[in-house]
């Protein structure tokens, strides 16, 4: 008999504090298992945002750095600035990266910074309870929006793969679920190319995982996981939202 | 570089960092302190160093953050209102017990205030600025040949204590230019063994943190940083002495403020007034000692400042109110006159005298 | 046949192994608790596991490991 599956070395034995069903622990393994394939254990440095995974620090088994709420685009531009050669990636929540961080994800993406992003998005502030997120649907009911998110005073969710595929810095956005065993699947692919373009130094890449959030959304951990493909994945579809390397190879064959 | 050459105050702070080591600069434009940023952007890619002109003073603080947490020497500067916008991150560099050199080339405030010099950011760099229980070394140079001896001793206290350090300079000291002589340096050898440069498989994984959720533990570490705290105030702690020993009046003033009171103590001294000062090197740690010994013999101080008072509490404190202690002031960046603290030194003469 | 281990302790049963297995083999226990206060996932057949490793694809805790 052989493995077919285990823990990925990449993530320590803590046990992971989120709540049941929530698929923070899904992401966490992917990166983890993008990081034993990669052989990148001993050279990667994470660092982890506020929010939900504010203690990813304690679960990836690599070097890791807790920075303030956004601010961890900008740190990660210090740590790759200051060590070139050692590979570098945020794991940033919605409220984190869309909201108080937006400067430094859009500054850190028009650079072309090479350093990978993971961004979470479930469309709630989970940490602090289920507040409103910058992702929050329309009409949909939170602790700040408990009429439902009102597009007229709210303002609508961002889209971030769409609003960063405009600028001409970023070298990879796209936007997986894990929701299901497909969507897992194609995540991790997504995930581990992430690292390999910034092994390969071709620059920023984001990869949006739409996630689930059981606990805030009010419901079970399997209705959380059909609510993003009723909701979420519709209004945040997934693929591809910019692959500058694949565009530049079909213009020279072209 | 060992022969004098005339330099810009700013100018003079940033060839200090590199020949300090530092190869990481990180800033955001802000009168009056841009010439600091210029000269790194010329400089950097020269030497395999880095230069980003940051988003905001917010991103520039925290990629300083992460440098400082690969263990390499970095700084930022800025001017008052971006000093409060890094002051988010500067806690977050000292509940982490980080080495970084932060400068603030003070304006006028509150709010935008203005962009003339002034010292009204006294409070904020000998408090700490942020949230929480912290400070930061605050050192204030009060010539440009200072702007440059104290960013090397700036960058070898953060080292040495894993704490940022800021220089607290004004507008007038950063634009003023004056002969600087760089001297011979070679930093401190210190082990960097918590910072994170990956575990190459050969250890357990070095965490850079500052969120403690239990209380006991984070009372501790408080605890444990002002251990370090006190280290620094009894051994760090600097101040230049100048006629105190047989001095009735002594002022107290730092940076631009101590070169317009050295000009009144002569003049006043030639008027046959036996008047001091002490100007403060280490803004925080605050020279105590040495206000308490001149407490000892004078009979009133005067702090001479550029805010509406901000170091005159330090003073008071340091005299523990034996003595009192006056106030000579501009704000709004206006800087006193030598005649503006001379005549304050006859006024307080004559107090004592017909007493 | 495939051998479907669980680290009990870590399971916060939620469930998402129960759903997503194509043979509906596992179940959360109905007389067990774990360390934690929860109704940990088990295995009711292992002679009928395919070794999919479908349940460990959805494990946000990584409580199982699976081998084939």
């Amino acid at each position: 008999m052989s493995i077919v599956f285990e823990k990925p070395h990449a993530l320590t034995d803590a046990a992971l504090h989120y709540c049941p069903g929530c698929t923070h622990g899904i992401i966490h393994r992917l990166v983890a298992e993008a990081i034993d394939d990669l052989k990148i254990e001993g050279k990667t440095v994470g660092v982890a945002p506020v929010g939900c995974a504010v203690m990813a620090y304690n679960y990836f088994a690599c070097d890791m750095v807790e920075a303030a709420h956004g601010r961890a685009p900008a740190v990660a531009t210090g740590l790759k600035r200051a060590m070139p050669d050692n590979i570098i990636f945020t794991y940033q929540g919605d409220g984190d990266l869309a909201s108080i961080g937006m400067a430094e994800t859009v500054h850190a993406a028009t650079r072309n910074e090479n350093i990978t992003v993971i961004f979470v998005n479930n469309a709630i502030y989970g940490m602090t309870g289920g507040q409103m997120a910058p992702t929050s649907l329309p009409g949909q009911v939170t602790q700040t929006s408990p009429y439902g998110r009102d597009v007229n005073v709210c303002g609508y969710p961002i889209k971030i793969c769409e609003l960063l595929s405009n600028l001409d810095g970023p070298e990879y956005l796209e936007r997986v679920a894990v929701n299901n065993v497909k969507n897992v699947k194609n995540a991790k692919r997504a995930i581990k190319k992430a690292f390999e373009n910034q092994i390969n130094k071709k620059g920023f890449s984001l990869i949006e995982v739409i996630s689930s959030c059981p606990t805030n959304w009010g419901m079970t951990p399997d209705q959380a996981l059909a609510w993003i493909d009723e909701k979420m994945i519709p209004y945040y579809p997934l693929g591809v939202y910019k692959d500058k390397s694949a565009q530049k190879d079909s213009e020279v064959k072209a | 570089m060992t022969d004098k050459v005339l330099m810009k105050g700013n100018e003079a702070i940033a060839e200090a960092a590199i020949q300090a080591g530092c190869r990481f600069y990180f800033g955001y434009p802000i009168t009056p302190q841009t010439e600091i940023a210029a000269y790194m952007a010329k400089r950097m890619p020269k030497i395999s160093g880095t230069f980003l002109q940051a988003e905001s003073e917010i991103a520039a603080i925290n990629m300083v953050y992460g440098v400082a947490s690969a263990g390499k020497r970095v700084m930022t500067s800025s001017s008052s209102p971006g000093i409060s916008l890094k002051s988010e991150g500067i806690s977050y560099i000292a509940g982490c017990d980080l080495p970084a050199l932060i400068v603030n080339v003070q304006r006028g405030g509150p709010g935008l205030g203005g962009i003339q010099p002034s010292q009204s950011d006294y409070f904020q760099a000998t408090r700490g600025g942020g949230h929480g229980d912290y400070h930061v070394i605050a050192l204030a140079p009060a010539s440009v040949q200072e702007m440059a001896d104290l960013t090397f001793k700036g960058f070898d206290l953060a080292d040495i204590y894993r704490t940022p350090v800021m220089i607290l300079a004004d507008g007038t000291m950063g634009q003023m230019m004056e002969p600087v002589k760089m001297k011979d340096y070679t930093p401190p050898d210190i082990n960097k063994d918590w910072a994170v440069t990956g575990t190459k498989m050969m250890r357990e994984h070095n965490i850079i943190n500052s969120l403690c959720l239990d209380p006991e533990s984070l009372e501790i570490s408080n605890f444990k940083r002002y251990e370090k705290y006190k280290t620094i105030c009894e051994k760090e702690a600097m101040c230049e002495e100048y006629l105190t020993n047989d001095a009735d009046i002594v002022i107290a003033a730092f940076g631009i403020a101590a070169r317009v009171s050295k000009n009144a103590v002569n003049e006043a001294r030639a008027n046959g007034l036996k008047v001091g000062m002490i100007r403060p090197i280490t803004l925080w740690p605050f020279p105590k000692d040495a206000f308490e010994r001149a407490a000892e013999k004078a009979k009133a101080f005067i702090s001479v400042e550029l805010s509406m008072g901000q170091m005159i509490e330090d003073v008071s404190l340091a005299v523990r109110c034996r003595k009192p202690v006056y106030l000579c002031n501009r704000a709004g960046g206006m800087i006193p006159s030598p005649e503006q603290v001379l005549a304050k030194i006859n006024e307080i003469a004559n107090m004592s005298n017909s007493k | 046949m495939a051998k479907v281990t669980f680290k009990t302790d870590l399971c916060k049963g939620c469930g998402l192994c129960v759903t997503v297995c194509p043979k509906k083999l596992i179940v959360l226990s109905k007389d067990k608790l774990n360390k934690k206060g929860h109704s940990p996932a088990e295995m009711t057949d292992e002679e009928k596991c395919i070794g999919c490793a479908f349940c460990a694809t959805m494990c946000p805790d990584c409580v199982i490991t699976v081998e084939k």
